[in-house]
């Protein structure tokens, strides 16, 4: 039973550029819709800006630049992920978020190369639910580098 | 152990009673038979001691209680005020201190014991007469007796046993004192058991039967639920023999271990055999892990209010409360229902002015806070440097933002130990040069207007110019070109260049070249700058100036592009129209003429990498000020003047220098703050 229970995880899981993506909901603060984002000079190109969530300034970092996507325009279902990592809040831009998914360990494969344009130290691994497939990213890994150089 | 929440009390209450043992005891150095001084240091300790002994600091209250007896000593009229006492009894301060800190830091007050000082002070303890005067220090006070009386304790047999909180403590006392045992039991379920907490609520029920539990650890909420690992520890009350219990206790399956300690009456403690011998490891470790998980919450910042302050608030609050309901209780359909509106929104905006300042006011605390440890700081210096140094302070009493409180010491201390290291004389010049003996060195700190300014004025040798111009040249900083231009203020700025230092010597207090320019850096980055003023032969004064408060600034909005951005309104110098023939090359850099000045111009829109325009026919300027330098930003066009709150942009963006922050607008939008220093 409590193996079991332990080895349990839960993603969210969305959608950039037709490919499934899952973060752990740990680390998840809340989904925002598209907010007003201040550009911010000099600051790293995937970093879009800083946007007011309910009185605090918060840095959003676009993923589609992040991964070397064609940057998109905003739709209706164009979502911020709010994550805390380290005391610090970050909003990340997504396409689409679709749905909470649980994930068992042996659910989840460690995946050396993965052919695209993903660095492997992006990526936890992959995850298999029913035929598709989802890439669980990695993100302090991913968020400390978008706000390098 | 759920001490935590009197921590914060308790680091705050240690530090005013440390700082009120600081001041009276150069009280008592200054007038050694003033018995008033000497009771309040005493009653001062005696407090300091018994809450470091209800918080479980042990080796805190041991030394405290040693200078305690050196002090009773004194009251006694058996020992005699001195120097080197003295110096002893500020050390221990001074080891109080560092427990104090540790505990800021760690939650537990380390592993220093200050064996040595503790060995001085029953020395002195001892000196009248060569013997120890046992009644003399028995008299002295009740709680003193006990520990006189069983002198063989130590903290590593107090460890094993827990800290009880306030009311569990005096549960404790109380029942001790009604004739019953008081235990700490310390239970180890096996490895392997499956229900924790069937298996603790077992042990509960059948230990009720016989007494009370007092107090539990983990609390019975965290046993419930099964958040422990395999061990709890309680405090329980009971007639009942040790024995007894132990038997009832291991009775019950799946037990691993128990070991039981006894409780006696006000923080004297003895060990009784534990049965299981390594069990007391793991208990001690497990108490030592405990604090470690509450240490975010020690470091937070506090401010102490006065009541009348919150009753100012409270009350613009139910004024904020009344403007709302006015405003729910307009009638739109009526034909005055405008003119209501109108008066409503003027009272908002005057109740909100109000509130503002308020709560400002709450952030403001006295410099006093920071000036009330140099008194010290100057004697240790005086006796160092063999100066008699005599410091004047005024203006504790001017209020300053909390946050700005916190960073100005350090700063302070450098320029005190400046004058007294370097801008005086040592007593054998002054007295050859015909000045008193006394050195003197004025703190003085008023408020004038937005700003608060401190002075650090010395009545030593002043800064000789001429000696800063040739080490400057000698040491490459300038040229021999350079320097004969040079104003004599200019000079005198290059003091606080990096690494420029005057001393000849290095000594322990200054001339390491790393003074003035850390002096410097720190009060700007407080938003405020130092100046000095000297006159050879009669002494120097450092004037710092520091804005009231950091968290809300008046600035100015401006558009550029379609962003809007914020600049302090302290920068702005003033605000001109700029035509585009107005615009001159001199040496590539376009610079405008106002008013015979030459300003050089920055363009924002490259800075701030967004495209430029095409030169308007009539553009504008904002001329901002930093220091003696101007500076004009071309802008697109004006907002106007508000008042924002600074907020930062968090750790990923503090490497962005240009912008010092930003706030939030009255829509919800985020406008960026430039950061002029930066941009100049």
């Amino acid at each position: 039973m409590e193996y079991a229970f332990q080895s349990i995880r839960q993603f969210i899981v969305f959608k950039l550029d037709e490919q499934l993506y899952g973060i752990d909901i740990q680390n998840v603060q809340i989904i925002e819709r598209i907010k007003p984002i201040m550009r911010v000079p000099k600051a790293p190109a995937c970093v879009k800006g800083v946007m007011n969530l309910r009185g605090e300034i918060i840095p959003v970092i676009s993923l589609r630049e992040q991964f070397d996507l064609i940057a998109s325009e905003y739709t209706d279902k164009t979502r911020i992920i709010i994550v805390k990592l380290d005391e610090a809040m970050v909003g990340i831009i997504v396409d689409e978020v679709k749905e909470v998914i649980e994930l068992s360990e042996e659910q989840i494969e460690a995946v050396q190369n993965i052919q695209g344009k993903i660095k492997t130290n992006h990526i936890l691994g992959v995850g298999k639910v029913n035929s598709s497939i989802i890439t669980l990213l990695n993100l302090s890994n991913i968020i400390e580098e978008s706000f390098e150089n | 152990m759920d001490v935590s929440q009197y921590l914060q009390i308790f680091i705050e209450e240690s530090k005013e009673n440390l700082q009120r043992l600081n001041e009276n005891l150069l009280k008592l150095e200054g007038n050694p038979d003033d018995i008033q001084t000497l009771n309040e240091i005493f009653r001062v300790a005696h407090t300091l001691k018994g809450m470091a002994g209800t918080m479980g600091f042990v080796k805190m209250q041991k030394l405290t209680h040693h200078v305690e007896n050196v002090l009773s000593e004194i009251r006694s009229g058996k020992l005699k005020v001195n120097v080197s006492m003295l110096d002893t009894l500020f050390q221990c301060l001074d080891a109080l201190e560092n427990y104090v800190e540790e505990i800021v830091n760690t939650s537990g007050e380390g592993n220093e014991d200050y064996g040595l000082l503790i060995q001085e002070l029953e020395n002195i303890a001892t000196m009248q007469n060569g013997t120890i005067s046992k009644e003399a220090v028995s008299v002295e006070s009740k709680v003193n007796d006990t520990k006189v009386l069983s002198p063989g304790i130590t903290e590593a047999e107090n460890e094993n046993l827990m800290d009880l909180p306030e009311v569990q403590a005096n549960i404790k006392n109380k029942a001790i004192s009604m004739g019953m045992n008081v235990f700490q039991v310390a239970i180890k379920l096996s490895a392997n058991c499956v229900l924790k907490s069937a298996r603790a609520f077992v042990i509960f029920t059948e230990l009720e039967r016989l007494g009370e539990i007092v107090h539990c650890v983990p609390n019975t909420q965290d046993i419930e639920d099964e958040r422990f690992e395999n061990e709890f520890v309680l405090v329980f009350v009971t007639k009942e023999s040790k024995q007894k219990l132990q038997e009832i206790i291991l009775g019950v399956s799946e037990v691993e271990s128990v070991t039981i300690a006894v409780f006696k009456q006000s923080e004297v403690i003895e060990e009784d055999i534990p049965v299981v011998k390594q069990e007391d490891q793991q208990n001690t470790e497990q108490q030592e892990n405990n604090p470690v998980q509450n240490g975010k919450q020690v470091s937070s910042k506090t401010v102490r209010v006065n009541i009348d302050r919150l009753d100012t608030l409270m009350n613009l609050v139910s004024e904020l409360i009344i403007v709302k309901t006015q405003l729910e209780g307009l009638d739109v359909s009526t034909q005055n229902a405008g003119g209501n509106y109108n008066d409503s929104v003027e009272y908002l905006e005057r109740v909100t002015t109000s509130l503002h300042d308020a709560v400002m006011k709450v952030r403001m605390v006295p410099v006093e806070l920071v000036f009330n440890r140099f008194p010290r700081m100057i004697r240790d210096v005086s006796r160092k440097i063999n100066k008699d140094i005599d410091l004047i302070m005024s203006g504790e009493e001017t209020e300053l933002d909390r946050t700005v409180i916190d960073e100005i010491g350090d700063p302070l201390i450098h320029l005190l130990r400046n004058a007294a290291d370097h801008g005086l004389e040592t007593t054998e010049e002054r007295v050859a040069l015909g000045k008193p003996k006394k050195g003197t060195i004025k703190l003085q700190a008023y408020q004038d207007g937005n700003n608060v300014v401190i002075e650090v004025r010395d009545d030593g040798r002043g800064i000789d110019v001429n000696k800063i111009k040739n080490k400057a040249i000698q040491k490459g900083t300038i040229t021999k070109d350079e320097a004969a231009n040079m104003t004599e203020q200019e000079i005198i700025d290059l003091l606080f260049k990096p690494s420029f230092s005057m001393a000849k010597e290095i000594t322990d207090l200054s001339g390491r070249g790393v003074g003035l320019d850390v002096v410097k850096s720190k009060i700007t980055a407080l938003g405020g700058h130092v100046e000095v003023q000297t006159e050879l032969g009669k002494g120097s004064k450092f004037i710092v100036r520091l804005p009231l408060t950091l968290a809300i600034i008046q600035a100015l909005m401006i558009n550029i592009g379609n962003e809007k951005y914020a600049i302090p309104l302290g920068n702005i110098q003033n605000i001109e129209d700029v035509r585009k023939e107005d615009i001159q090359l001199v040496q590539k850099q376009e610079v405008i003429v106002v008013r015979n000045e030459i300003i050089p111009i920055v363009r924002l829109h490259s800075i701030l990498g967004l495209p430029q325009e095409e030169d308007k026919d009539l553009m504008m300027g904002v001329i901002v000020k930093k220091g003696e330098r101007q500076v004009g930003f071309i802008i697109d066009s004006l907002i106007g003047q508000q008042e924002i709150v600074i907020k930062s942009l968090g750790k990923y963006l503090s490497g962005i220098d240009i912008i010092a922050g930003a706030t939030i607008l009255g829509n919800g939008e985020v406008a960026l703050i430039l950061d002029i220093n930066s941009l100049i």
